[in-house]
């Protein structure tokens, strides 16, 4: 097993080289300099002004020792200065926003999985019935809403209409004069449309899929055996069934490890929730390179070391992986 | 169970898009009151600023709250007449060459150390510095010689004379004792500014808020209005319904926001609309180096064919003006009198046959050389307002017999692969029209190099000399004879067809006084703003 693990971190070195160099090579694909998206337009830029920000940013030089460069750097943990006019570095940038990003994307996944693993098994049990139907359009329609739209319906209700929640942002004017109860109250409310819309457009996915792996185990041999035991249907569908049918899930949860750090654009830009998605995305519109690598090389590590924990937390739940590999 | 919960979203939904039941009783129109300090103004901003040192900054948003925070040697004043800011007053030589600026004395910092000459001298110096990354310098480097013979005194004297020069000394001073010997790359000023303005520095929560406090020992006086607040929300859709549930004091509206949406008794009672010519201009340009656009009377036909009143109404529901040039009407170079070519379409029929190109076949398409009329308008991705005036003209043209596509492009694509390369047959595109009427970036035929901005390739020698002579005085009356003229070429040549200048539509909060409506907008006496007592808010 330590054997296994360790080959495969190994393994993740070259991988992790591979995505840095496609990465790096597609963002200067892209149309257009950081230069560009600063001075085009604008009627005070010369050619001269122009090449002299170049060689700020390192830009007039061959993008293979650009990339040497960075890589060198990189290998340091430095992750450079962002080419964004504050030049500040890239750590400092996304150090700010990732408290944010990690701690709605956690309650929304806690969320998530406790409200859609239950919606599956419920499916399951009562398959073909009228709740599961109803279950079935009540989270395609979670699934097929746009965000924006239905974000913007309840902003209108609770927001403006009714005035229950604040509309956007995460803390209201002067709440830092408040006592920590009123202030978590407060963040509580801005939080409880954006966690919401998020929740519901993401139950649909997780909960068929999860009745699909409780339907698959409930027409196991073993089950009709535990049934023919005279077990009660809730001992069997609860002890033996669900047991089986979540193994699955250890997998999904390790693919969401990356997606812990990365947040939706539409979404944060709604909400006005100041996290990654749009960090990235005006990294992106902006050309600002050292950033757009940094989020991606930070997202590629973790996609990697997801995989990798729901391989190892897969064999350790499952005895027959665990021992076919011994 | 879950049949219900279908039910009640349903019911949600409903709800939502039967809109209010609700009709408040309208509050008693209000007085002026009395001024008095207190109470802060919210306002929204799209992008989170980058850099609030302004000379670093190139986007918007730095520069709206660096202008709070930071002072100019000259400003423009409600009716956009020059003043002095931090110059009290300031002489040019009668040749022209020099300009002498006379620095307002007791003008203090935010953090107490007193402004001099010293502060402007090195704000020059960092801008024309080949090490300092900015946007900015290439107006002071026209300057020959900078000099500052006494604390109070500050002088430069330029090659040739150079008129746009004053409008540039609006430039905002940066604090010498803060800055001088240090990287200001790497200050911490970008995210902390000291200044000499009106509203200090307090809290930037990034990609949350800055706020600005009032500076209590402003030249100008203490501001009525205690904090001047920056919440960042990057849509327009979630700024509005933050505006309406009393979020926000102030915001720029849509056209259909301004006359659709807002006509209601209950907006009215909490918000004051007002409404101006913006400071830009719409225009539709022709590549002249394409051969279908080199003929003069083919522009021209293009612009008769267009009807630029049914633009105005149908993309701006009536809230701008027709464009005949490139200033804003009501400005003193801005020509009233010349005569551009109205909406005629018989008229741009037979400008195009006498261009050479004939009807052919049932459809009435335009062909020469066996060749049908037929071309692309590019515009840039997330203006919509471009985009419909686009498919306007789209359908406008189809009706004299020229076949139009339109092409929507992200911003840095459309930039680098169409309007870099000139690889474009026409665009429509937008300028802003600065405080200074100098055309030279745009018009001059000197400025058609790559990745220079009269990308449409327009070269007149007459327009040329022109602008040349209009920066070489500070004469108003000579320059305005130059500008007029040119105005009156341009008409005739329509290298452009201008469109329209719209109409900035903000609304504010009714519970703020002493707004002062003006050419210049209504945020120029900001500082008079206030609230009375009895309505405050935060």
């Amino acid at each position: 097993m330590a054997a296994y693990i360790l080959k495969r971190i190994i393994a993740m070195f070259p991988l992790l080289l591979g995505i840095t160099l496609i990465s790096f090579v597609v963002i200067r694909l892209a149309p257009g300099e950081p230069v560009e998206a600063m001075t085009a337009m604008s009627p005070k830029i010369t050619a001269e002004t122009r090449q002299r920000m170049r060689e700020f940013y390192g830009l007039d030089k061959p993008l293979h020792v650009q990339y040497v460069t960075w890589l060198k750097k990189i290998a340091t943990l430095d992750f450079g200065r962002s080419f964004a006019p504050d030049n500040r570095p890239v750590t400092s940038k996304i150090k700010e926003r990732i408290p944010v990003t990690l701690s709605l994307n956690i309650i929304a996944l806690i969320l998530e999985f406790g409200l859609a693993i239950p919606i599956g098994v419920f499916a399951a049990t009562h398959r073909d019935t009228l709740y599961d139907k109803g279950i079935t359009i009540f989270v395609f329609l979670g699934f097929a809403v746009p965000t924006f739209w239905l974000s913007l319906l309840l902003m209108y209700l609770f927001g403006v209409k009714l005035g229950w929640l604040p509309i956007s942002g995460l803390h209201s004017l002067g709440s830092d004069s408040l006592s920590p109860v009123a202030w978590v109250v407060d963040l509580v409310k801005h939080l409880i449309l954006p966690v919401s819309v998020a929740t519901f457009g993401s139950l649909a996915g997780l909960s068929r899929y999860m009745r699909s792996n409780m339907l698959e185990v409930i027409r196991q041999d073993y089950i009709t055996t535990a049934r023919a035991k005279g077990l009660t249907e809730r001992a069997v569908i609860y002890r033996h069934a669900l047991r089986n049918a979540l193994l699955p899930v250890i997998t999904l949860l390790g693919f969401s490890l990356p997606g812990l750090i990365g947040g939706s654009v539409i979404f944060e830009t709604i909400f006005a929730i100041p996290g990654m998605g749009q960090l990235f995305y005006q990294g992106v519109m902006a050309r600002d390179y050292p950033l757009v690598m940094g989020i991606l090389v930070i997202g590629a590590f973790l996609t990697l070391v997801g995989n990798l924990l729901a391989d190892v937390c897969y064999a350790l739940a499952d005895p027959r992986i665990r021992h076919g590999r011994g | 169970m879950t049949t219900r919960w279908i039910g009640c979203l349903l019911a949600l939904l409903l709800l939502v898009s039967c809109g209010s039941g609700r009709t408040p009783a309208e509050p008693p129109r209000r007085g002026p009151g009395i001024p008095a300090y207190g109470d802060a103004l919210v306002v929204g901003t799209i992008g989170e600023p980058s850099n609030l040192i302004p000379i670093l900054a190139s986007d918007s948003a730095s520069h709206e709250v660096a202008g709070y925070v930071f002072n100019g040697l000259l400003k423009y004043d409600r009716n956009l007449t020059l003043v002095g800011d931090l110059a009290e007053s300031w002489t040019v030589s009668p040749d022209g060459l020099t300009i002498t600026f006379n620095l307002r004395r007791g003008v203090k910092w935010h953090d107490g150390t007193e402004f001099t000459s010293r502060d402007v001298l090195y704000t020059y110096r960092v801008t024309v510095d080949p090490k300092t990354p900015t946007a900015y310098a290439e107006d002071f480097k026209q300057v020959k010689t900078a000099e500052a013979p006494d604390r109070y005194t500050f002088r430069v004297t330029y090659a040739k004379p150079f008129a746009p020069a004053l409008a540039s000394w609006g430039m905002n001073i940066l604090p010498a004792h803060l800055l001088e010997g240090k990287d200001i790359t790497k200050s911490e000023l970008s995210r902390h500014p000291v200044g000499t303005g009106p509203y200090r520095f307090k809290e930037w929560v990034a990609g949350q808020k800055i706020i600005l406090e009032s500076f209590h020992d402003y030249f100008e006086g203490r501001p009525y209005i205690d904090r001047y607040v920056y919440r960042i929300i990057p849509d327009t859709s979630t700024m509005y319904l933050e505006l309406k549930a009393g979020g926000l004091d102030m915001m720029g509206l849509t056209p259909v926001q301004y006359a659709r949406q807002t006509e209601n008794s209950r907006f009215r009672a909490s918000f004051n609309k007002y409404r101006y010519p913006a400071s830009a201009y719409t225009y539709l340009g022709f590549n002249l180096k394409s051969p279908l656009f080199a003929d003069r009377r083919v522009r021209q036909a293009i612009t008769c064919a267009i009807s630029k009143d049914e633009i105005v109404h149908g993309v701006l529901l009536g809230m701008g003006q027709l464009a005949h040039g490139p200033y804003k009407p009501g400005t003193w170079a801005y020509n009233p009198h010349v005569k551009d070519f109205g909406y005629d379409p018989a008229r741009a029929k037979a400008l195009l046959a006498e261009a050479g190109w004939r009807e052919a076949g049932p459809d009435g398409m335009l062909v020469k050389d066996g060749k049908p009329f037929s071309f692309t308008i590019l515009t840039n991705q997330g203006n919509d307002q471009r985009l419909k005036t686009a498919q306007i003209i789209q359908r406008r043209l189809r009706k004299v017999g020229i076949d139009v596509k339109i092409r929507v492009l992200e911003w840095a694509s459309l930039l680098s692969n169409f309007i870099d390369k000139r690889n474009f047959d026409a665009l429509i595109m937008g300028w802003s029209i600065g405080q200074d009427p100098d055309l030279f970036d745009v018009w001059h035929s000197s400025k058609t190099g790559p990745k220079e901005l009269n990308f449409i390739g327009y070269k007149n020698a007459e327009v040329d000399r022109l602008i040349e002579e209009g920066r070489r005085t500070f004469d108003q009356e000579k320059r305005k004879h130059c500008y007029y003229r040119i105005q009156e070429i341009l008409a005739e040549e329509q290298p452009y067809t201008f469109l329209y200048v719209p109409d900035a539509l903000p609304a504010v909060s009714a519970r703020f006084r002493g707004i002062d409506p003006a050419p210049a907008g209504i945020m120029h006496n900001f500082i008079k703003w206030y609230v009375p007592k009895e309505e405050r808010v935060h």
